[in-house]
């Protein structure tokens, strides 16, 4: 694998665990707007916790995956700033928001909970759709080179505000909600709890597959270079062939309700999709104009590159894993039944508990 | 408005909100880790609330920092694509170190603030000296980014574009020991200060309450040693500019001709037009001596490059007076608590020293901003230093000033907020009645 491919690998990689993790957050964001029935409050409560401790390193990855696309591909990068300026902005205007009023809500008065609870979910809302937009945007060769100077060519208008990326968007938001409920059936305590995102995540599916067949549609009409990358390529069909079974799998799974079955699932039917958006397009950072080759920085940039992200990785695997551990690990009721205290995380170290293992 | 301008305020804009949540994540984590250290080793329950309660507003700073930062690194190319095109990959070893910093602290802090009943005490410590060092490091790895735009290094260009690009080179740019000091340092005195002033308010109120004591210890100690310390760092930093960027050194000292033995300038105002600057107190040779290390040395001045190619001065020459009037004054605050405290063997706590402290409390981020407005404007009209100028680097996006008043919008109600959220943590203090045998010191109780 040449370098290029190879951090182009590494970005996929990085937009993959920050759609599995700081997807999943936006899409908790989506269940607290839709909170509903006699455990509403239990099932915002709910979001808050499984979010809280995390959502601010699975953010990161959005920060990695930019930090890579403007050092390894400066060119695609400034064209994509240039030409999708506008849906990036309303993105940057909602991540903001989302994580302001989250925080806010955490520390404000229990009276303006509700304010700031509409803000992080109205915000968890518009920004995967922002994403969405974009890449469909990209996908769909809406960002375009002047083939003689390189430079972008854009109305700055014309490239996102079109059916396709739309469609992307909401698939993007749909899919998120999907990871949330998912996730959330494990992560919930209460059996009723458990049934209300049980019931979410079936409908959050049944949303994202009308929605992923609505931008397949949308893809032969007015994205040929994405329609064509899906559809022509050997690898094409047994491709969405595993997309489809994960997808059809979690489904099943969640329906006989196995869980943490369900949530394996999920998660790879979102990889799939994700890699397949990536694979219809390679070997093109910005369709049909700019291949990654062409875009790519200087190799002595992108090995020094790739050494500093193994380096990285040396020291924030481990650091991820223990986190995940010490918040996804076992359900919390288990830990603080195991630990002998009934309180949240808001109790002093040193008193009984703190010390378990 | 022109679209440059705008883009120019957005920017600006950007950084100075950031910077101020930036310089917190960079100096609260280290309060907060020391304060717990103290709680740990005392199991006195005052360190323990106090290191709550810094938790709870690191928290709420780190959030907002998190995402304006986000912002920012999103806008170097949402409005300068022609300088990201350029640079991306020369300054990339920053940004991706930066990116793993970043990882660590927020993981950390994530494990901190939610973890106190999930993982062991001393593991709990070790989360919050990880928050503070990746902290502190995110900070070296940006600067040194921005550094590398005022002494570009590691490329040649040739027809227009870089080639032969080193990174590591880039990375360790002339400027980039200087400036990350200068920054690292500043963090700590504005953020000590600026908790010393809080509890120094907390204290001429209830002046026997143990937990603004212990506080206001601690964040002065930080913050004053900082502050004692930062003067060594300007004038090693002053050099520096004085070498690779002498137009930027004229601009912040208001130096028109290039001069031996030329004059400190304090105040006076640079008249751009006359090419001369009125009313200023002048020390004779005290410039070239700070600059060059010699009462003769040669500074070169303004006239010595064309109009075109030199920063607005007055904005440069004012803010840099500024930075360096308060910085002076907290320097002199610091000595002054540090003799009162040697010479009582207690905390300084007389109303007047608490009220002097209390003065100085916004000055360390007013000349964090004022800084940051010498070393960004002192460079213009370059966004690389000689090699590419902001005009050409500005994306060709129409309409700018709608996302500048956006974005000004939404970070004024955020600082809004955020100022709203901090009066309440901080006027809801605990009160710990003081010991009457401890004469204001810390009783030692064993665990």
């Amino acid at each position: 694998m040449d370098p290029a491919t190879a951090v182009a690998a590494v970005l996929v990689a990085s937009l993959t665990l920050y759609v599995l993790g700081g997807g999943a957050d936006f899409g908790g964001g989506v269940w607290d707007l839709f909170a509903t029935g006699p455990r509403a409050r239990a099932q915002r409560d709910l979001v808050a916790d499984a979010i809280g401790p995390i959502w601010e390193a699975n953010h990161v990855w959005l920060v990695l995956a930019v930090v890579l696309l403007f050092v390894a591909f400066p060119t695609a990068f400034a064209a994509i700033a240039t030409a999708l300026h506008v849906p990036l902005a309303l993105m940057l205007v909602g991540i903001v928001l989302r994580g302001s009023a989250f925080t806010f809500r955490t520390y404000d008065d229990p009276g303006v909970h509700a304010r700031w609870s509409r803000i992080f979910a109205v915000a968890s809302v518009v920004t995967p759709v922002m994403l969405g937009v974009c890449i469909g945007a990209v996908a769909a060769g809406g960002v375009r080179l002047d083939p003689a100077t390189g430079a972008v060519r854009t109305d700055f208008v014309s490239a996102w505000l079109r059916p396709f990326p739309f469609a992307v968007g909401l698939f993007t938001l749909a899919l998120f909600a999907f990871l949330a409920a998912v996730y959330l059936t494990v992560e919930a305590e209460d059996r009723g709890l458990r049934e209300d995102f049980r019931r979410r995540a079936l409908s959050a599916a049944v949303a994202a597959g009308a929605l992923a067949f609505a931008s397949l549609v949308l893809a032969r009409l007015d994205a040929p270079v994405m329609w064509a990358g899906l559809t022509a390529r050997p690898w094409s069909l047994p491709f969405h062939a595993t997309t489809g079974l994960c997808a059809s799998g979690a489904i099943a799974a969640l329906w006989t309700r196995r869980f943490r079955l369900a949530r394996a699932l999920a998660a790879a039917q979102v990889a799939f999709v994700l890699w397949g958006w990536a694979a219809s397009q390679y070997p093109y950072v910005l369709p049909p104009d700019l291949t990654l080759a062409a875009a790519a920085a200087p190799d002595r940039v992108l090995g020094l590159l790739l050494a500093a992200l193994a380096a990285g990785a040396v020291v924030l695997v481990p650091s991820l894993v223990y986190l995940f551990r010490v918040f996804k690990g076992r359900p919390p009721a288990l830990a603080r039944l195991e630990s002998g205290a009934p309180g949240g995380g808001t109790r002093a170290p040193g008193e009984a508990g703190t010390d378990r293992r | 408005m022109s679209d440059l301008l705008a883009a120019r305020g957005q920017m600006a804009m950007s950084l100075a909100f950031h910077i101020v949540f930036a310089a917190v994540g960079i100096a609260m984590p280290f309060l907060m880790a020391v304060s717990e250290w103290r709680w740990l080793r005392s199991r006195d329950p005052v360190w323990l609330e106090l290191t709550r309660r810094w938790a709870k507003g690191t928290a709420i700073f780190f959030a907002v920092g998190a995402v304006s930062g986000t912002v920012l690194s999103f806008e170097l190319g949402l409005l300068w694509p022609g300088f990201m095109a350029h640079a991306g990959p020369i300054i990339g070893m920053p940004f991706s170190l930066e990116g793993f910093a970043f990882f660590l602290e927020a993981i950390f802090l994530g494990i901190y603030l939610y973890g106190w009943d999930r993982v062991p005490p001393r593991a709990h410590w070790l989360a919050g000296v990880v928050v503070a060092a990746s902290g502190a490091l995110s900070g070296v790895f940006v600067v040194t980014a921005n550094a590398w735009m005022n002494t570009p290094a590691g490329f040649d260009v040739v027809d227009g574009r870089a080639v032969n690009v080193d990174p590591v080179a880039a990375m360790l740019n002339p400027a980039a020991f200087q400036q990350t000091l200068h920054m690292t340092i500043a963090a700590y005195q504005a953020v000590g200060f600026a908790v010393a002033g809080v509890h120094a308010l907390g204290l001429l109120r209830e002046p026997r309450n143990l937990f603004h004591r212990r506080a206001f210890a601690l964040a002065l100690t930080v913050g004053g040693t900082a502050a004692v310390l930062q003067p060594v760092s300007g004038d090693v930093s002053a050099k520096q500019v004085a070498r690779w960027q002498p137009v930027k050194l004229a601009a912040m000292e208001a130096q028109w001709e290039t001069q031996r033995g030329a004059p400190l300038r304090i105040g006076g105002w640079p008249d751009e037009e006359a090419e001369t600057t009125r009313w200023a107190a002048e020390i004779p040779r005290g410039l070239s001596f700070l600059a060059t290390g010699d009462f003769d040395g040669e500074v070169r001045g303004l006239t010595s490059v064309p109009r075109e190619d030199r920063p607005p001065v007055a904005i440069v020459h004012l803010a840099f007076q500024l930075m360096v009037a308060c910085g002076l004054f907290m320097a002199a605050v610091a000595a002054l608590g540090a003799v009162l405290a040697w010479r009582r063997r207690r905390l300084p706590d007389d109303p007047a020293f608490l009220r002097l402290v209390v003065l100085a409390a916004p000055l360390g981020f007013l000349a964090i901003e004022a800084g940051w407005v010498v070393t960004e404007v002192g460079r213009q009209p370059w966004i690389i230093h000689g090699v590419l100028r902001t005009a050409d680097a500005v994306t060709p996006m129409p309409g700018l000033v709608v996302p500048f008043a956006a974005f000004t919008l939404l970070y004024l109600v955020l600082a809004g907020i955020v100022i709203v959220l901090m009066r309440r943590q901080v006027f809801a203090s605990p009160v710990f009645l003081r010991e009457p045998s401890g004469e204001g010191r810390p009783a030692r109780r064993p665990a």
